[in-house]
């Protein structure tokens, strides 16, 4: 059974068509057993790339392709990994659903444009940090 | 969410992961996540709420000035 209703394929098969640029991998790290979200995470990933030609999926073994695991620093899953021209260090850890699609499937697009909105203060207080940020967003799907 | 991602893309000096909180229970326990969104950066910067960017931007540059001054 499709975790998309036809009336959000069509929604998002029309902005991607419309504003995804260049291609973007979804790298999904799962595995079979002991993970609640996994088989759902990665049913979703699939069916939204199904909406774009410009969008490819990968799907690495989180306890078996240890290269990839590591490669792209992921230690949780489910996990999604956003790739464009390089790897940008955005992650999804969890099913994207429900409030939290919408965000994903706009990273997909910042990814595919390589640029984002921000305010000219943002970028350059940002430019002035000198050291690395690793954020973790808690977020739920309500 | 958005906007850490957008900080990620915008800068090689940042990666944002979105944690489903609800999927890995140890982790709210381990950052004391009671609401979301709930932000921490590198472990020990803690900032609650969806706010504004600018003033996500001021209190991570408030957060960062000590260590920054003790360099």
């Amino acid at each position: 059974m499709p975790l998309l209703q036809d009336k959000d394929k069509e929604v998002v098969k029309t902005r991607f068509r419309e504003e995804l640029v260049n291609p973007v991998r979804l790298v999904n790290f799962t595995q079979a057993l002991e993970c609640q979200f996994c088989a759902e995470t990665r049913q979703l990933v699939e069916e939204v790339a199904a909406l774009s030609d410009k969008i490819e999926v990968e799907v690495y073994n989180f306890a078996i392709d240890k290269e990839k695991v590591e490669e792209y620093g992921v230690d949780k899953i489910p996990a999604i990994a956003i790739i464009g021209e390089k790897d940008y260090g955005v992650r999804y850890y969890g099913i994207p659903s429900g409030y939290e699609f919408s965000s994903f499937i706009e990273d997909i697009m910042d990814v595919s444009r390589r640029e984002v909105e921000l305010l000219p203060a943002t970028r350059e207080a940002l430019a002035g940090i000198p050291e690395p940020l690793h954020f973790q967003v808690f977020v739920t799907p309500t | 969410m958005r906007l850490a991602h957008k900080l990620a893309i915008e800068s090689e000096h940042v990666r944002a992961d979105a944690v489903e909180a609800i999927e890995f229970p140890h982790l709210t326990v381990k950052y004391n996540v009671r609401g979301v969104p709930r932000i921490v950066i590198n472990e020990t910067i803690h900032i609650e709420g969806a706010i504004p960017e600018t003033t996500l931007m001021e209190q991570l540059q408030e957060a960062l000035k000590p260590a920054e001054s003790e360099s």
